[in-house]
């Protein structure tokens, strides 16, 4: 009963949620915490717009000849499901919301090395994200979010200035958020946490950030050089003008592939949190981890080309793409060994989190394996551009990085919030998306074995069952999606009051009152043991 | 709707191998996502959580497993890489002998021109059991030549040849998809390959309606644009002699040597100031936007002809 006094205390104090009110105090605010929050708003609009049209183009799909819209319409519809899940989902999901939220925590400070750049670089993806939306109501745009050349630079008449100059401006965002995690880290672990006693998460967050720093400008330049052809027919990429078409994919490849890292990092990073904390032990072979995240973070700047297999390019150069990919396999094949083994003789409890945990691992498994069909040349001539490609990088970056993040939003939201959502709720909820998200994706990958093309807004009869199947399985998946969105805000009133260290984990944010004060510790914490230091707390006692 | 196949028809030389790799990667990732799943299931059961205050010992990691796990996968995707590579290297030349077709693609169809002078829209005939090499471009974006059933696809390129080849093994007619996004009617841009008997070939080719074949058309397109000012036959004009010379080696200005294929052709008359040949003044003039892509692949059926037709005096570009 002594929990019962606790609470009361833990409520009345001060904390960052009710340190200030009025919505100067959110929209001014220079707090990490805050920052998260405006954040965790703003991609859960986003994938609230790129998760309808999903729905609309799953409808589509049931009928041959397209049961809903018009071709251009549906064309318009892949490429903002593509272009909104990708740049306002996706990338900023883990980094901007449970990284911006959790970096300082992690490390001991009071904040990121730069509050202000950090508020800044919301309001630049704000500014970004509307001016996507401005040309999704001027007309949409119709190139897929790749925007290969020439179609987009010289052939469409749909909004791709605008939309280039949305992605361009959000990727400013990207850099901004990698920069200060990367000083943070460097500079600001509190007394005592070294390199190898910071929890994985971060190691995720730093290798992320590495990538979104070194990455994103080559993505704004190849943008600014698409906007130049299209507006004042500069030669670049379309031949008629001189251009090279290929060149566009090599640097947008450049970038988009070491993107998918920035998505699936984070979220093997919250995942090597979770494991530990329900399994009460310690990650198996953390430094191999860490080093995997690296090993991950370098080799996917050397993989591009194994986009291009079919495109013509020098069989050498396919030869040496393949072996690259074949070899970034490896460092994700650990990390799975890893997280499984972490199981053994462990203390297992399967609070929802873990679930989500165990979710990613499972459907990250079958995303990477699938992987090694589109990096063997041969059978990648026959999948690529295929619905076995949607299927893959769906498992990857829907399977994979939405479950990580789903499970991080459940393990934090007591921190985040102050409160408790009913796991009861919650472990439906990750049954439901799991079996859904199957339901969805796995007909795909035999649809795309089939020869189905992606990014047909109508198509021969004969593969009609299988995209019945595929939008029946949506729907289950849509369902289990709205599911914690309905029971996370019910928690924020409703929900019973969280204690500090509600799953009794280890790691600094645990150490401070849940929701944290705005100063984060009321003393900057001293780091004496490692961590996921699980065996040990038994003596420190709860 | 139709029952629910699980495999695309194998219809030419090489879907039979693709698919013994496409199986293997299929038995792989069944086995350690069934590997995965099984020991995850198994310790969630045996180590559950039996009272709350357990508190299991500390196991910081295991190198020689470490090691293991590393170097399994590294051999099993070592052995994929060889495999798939092999098949891929194979495959990526066309026989000697191919027979030659050229396919445009446009917005939104694809457009077949036979050596013979035979034209198809959306429709490809060919004959069963011999190899068809495909040159290729497009007219306007990028788009993508996939036929599920040969396990074949290349994308189509402006501006330039890409190529492709297979040899049918059954009789039928197949899809041809076009499988890279280029625009509101992409998902239209679908066409037919339909595999006949040779005789059967033979038939369609010569009922087709008579007309000049892709070399005729090609020396015509030569003649009108001037070419034989300058690449005289004998080799005294101001450009090279054009008799022999495909297929075969040339010595550019820039010290380089390349081979006379379908694409320098194409770059040499599109852009001949970059790839002058050794011996000669950089005078051609660009033919960019003068032809179309149909009389492009004209003159380069009929410069594929005069390399077959007279071996070429080949002191004459060394002047």
């Amino acid at each position: 009963m002594s929990t019962a006094t606790l609470e009361p205390r833990v409520r009345a104090s001060r904390n960052y949620l009710n340190a200030d009110y009025g919505w100067k105090s959110w929209l001014f605010t220079v707090d990490h915490k805050r920052i998260a929050l405006l954040y965790l708003v703003s991609i859960t609009f986003f994938f609230m717009i790129g998760g309808s049209f999903a729905v609309l183009m799953r409808i589509n799909l049931t009928e041959p000849q397209g049961a809903l819209v018009q071709p251009e319409t549906y064309n318009k519809l892949f490429t903002l499901h593509g272009i909104v899940m990708v740049w306002f989902f996706l990338i900023p999901s883990i980094p901007a919301v449970l990284g911006n939220f959790l970096v300082p925590l992690m490390v001991g400070s009071r904040d990121l090395a730069f509050p202000k750049l950090n508020l800044l670089s919301w309001y630049i993806f704000i500014v970004g994200g509307l001016f996507t939306l401005y040309s999704a109501i001027a007309g949409g745009v119709d190139t897929g979010w790749t925007f290969y050349t020439p179609y987009s630079s010289m052939y469409t008449n749909t909004q791709v200035t605008a939309v280039a100059i949305g992605v361009f401006i959000t990727g400013f965002s990207s850099i901004l958020t990698g920069l200060n995690f990367i000083v943070t880290i460097h500079k600001m672990r509190a007394p005592g946490l070294t390199w190898f006693r910071m929890p994985l998460f971060l190691w995720s967050m730093y290798a992320t950030s590495i990538i979104l720093v070194l990455a994103t400008p080559v993505l704004a330049i190849t943008l600014v050089l698409i906007a130049l052809e299209h507006l004042f027919h500069v030669g670049i990429f379309s031949p008629g003008l001189g251009g090279d078409p290929l060149l566009f994919q090599h640097l947008f490849w450049f970038y988009s592939h070491p993107a998918v890292y920035i998505m699936i990092l984070p979220a093997m990073g919250v995942v090597s949190e979770i494991i530990p904390c329900f399994a009460r032990k310690r990650i198996f072979g953390y430094k191999i981890v860490a080093f995997s995240s690296v090993a991950i973070a370098v080799l996917g700047f050397l993989v591009w080309g194994h986009h291009m297999f079919v495109t013509g390019q020098s069989v050498y150069a396919g030869l040496i793409f393949s072996l690259l990919s074949f070899l970034i396999a490896i460092p994700s094949a650990i990390k799975v060994f890893n997280w499984t083994s972490t199981l053994y003789k462990g203390s297992i409890s399967y609070e929802a989190p873990m679930l989500y945990a165990m979710g990613f691992i499972g459907l990250f498994t079958m995303g990477g394996l699938t992987g090694l069909f589109l990096a063997s040349l041969a059978t990648d001539v026959h999948l690529n551009g295929t619905y076995f490609i949607v299927a893959h990088f769906h498992y990857i970056m829907v399977g994979g990085a939405v479950m990580g993040y789903l499970g991080g939003i459940h393990f934090w939201w007591p921190k985040i919030s102050g409160r408790k959502y009913p796991n009861g709720w919650a472990a439906l909820a990750a049954a439901i998306i799991f079996i859904g998200f199957n339901l969805t994706f796995f007909p795909q990958f035999i649809l795309g074995y089939l020869g189905m093309p992606r990014r047909y807004a109508f198509y021969p009869a004969e593969f009609q069952v299988l995209n019945v199947m595929s939008s029946a399985g949506a729907t289950v998946l849509g369902v289990g999606y709205l599911i914690p969105l309905v029971y996370l805000i019910w928690s924020m009133r409703y929900g019973p009051i969280a204690e500090p260290n509600p799953w009794g984990a280890t790691g600094l944010e645990w150490k401070t009152s849940s929701p944290p004060p705005t100063e984060n510790f009321a003393e900057i914490p001293v780091v004496t043991e490692e961590a996921y230091a699980y065996a040990a707390e038994e003596a420190a006692g709860d | 709707m139709q029952s629910l196949p699980f495999q695309p028809e194998q219809a030419s030389s090489i879907a039979k191998s693709v698919d013994q790799l496409y199986f293997f990667l299929t038995a792989v990732t069944l086995f350690f996502t069934a590997l995965i799943f099984s020991i995850i299931f198994y310790f969630m059961i045996k180590y559950r959580r039996r009272s709350p205050n357990e508190r299991p010992k500390a196991i910081e990691g295991s190198f020689p497993l470490e090691v293991l796990w590393t170097a399994i996968p590294t051999l099993i995707v070592a052995m994929i890489f060889v495999w798939g590579s092999v098949l891929y290297f194979r495959n990526s030349e066309a026989p000697k002998g191919s027979m030659e077709i050229f396919v445009t693609g446009k917005q939104w169809m694809w457009k077949v021109e036979h050596p013979e002078g035979q034209r198809e829209i959306n429709e490809l005939h060919v004959p069963l059991g011999r190899p068809v090499k495909l040159t290729m471009t497009s007219e306007d974006v990028i788009h993508d030549f996939f036929v599920p059933a040969f396990r074949v696809k290349k994308d189509v390129l402006p501006g330039r040849y890409t190529s492709l080849w297979f040899s049918a093994t059954k009789v039928g007619t197949f899809h041809l998809f076009c499988a890279q996004y280029c625009g509101a009617f992409h998902a239209g841009m679908i066409g037919s390959i339909i595999v006949q008997q040779p005789d059967e070939y033979e038939r369609w080719l010569a009922g087709g309606v008579p007309g000049e074949s892709m070399e005729q058309a090609g020396a015509k397109v030569f003649e009108a644009s001037g070419c034989p000012t300058c690449h005289l036959a004998d080799g005294t004009g101001l450009g090279p002699s054009l008799l022999g010379v495909y297929g075969q080696p040339v010595k550019l200005t820039t010290g380089q040597t390349i081979t006379a294929d379908d694409a320098y052709v194409r770059q040499h008359i599109l852009n001949p100031k970059a790839t002058t040949v050794f011996g000669y003044h950089p005078i051609m003039p660009s033919f960019q936007g003068q032809l179309t892509e149909e009389q492009l692949n004209n003159l380069v059926a009929y410069i594929r002809a005069l390399g077959k037709a007279t071996p070429a005096p080949k002191e004459a570009g060394k002047q």
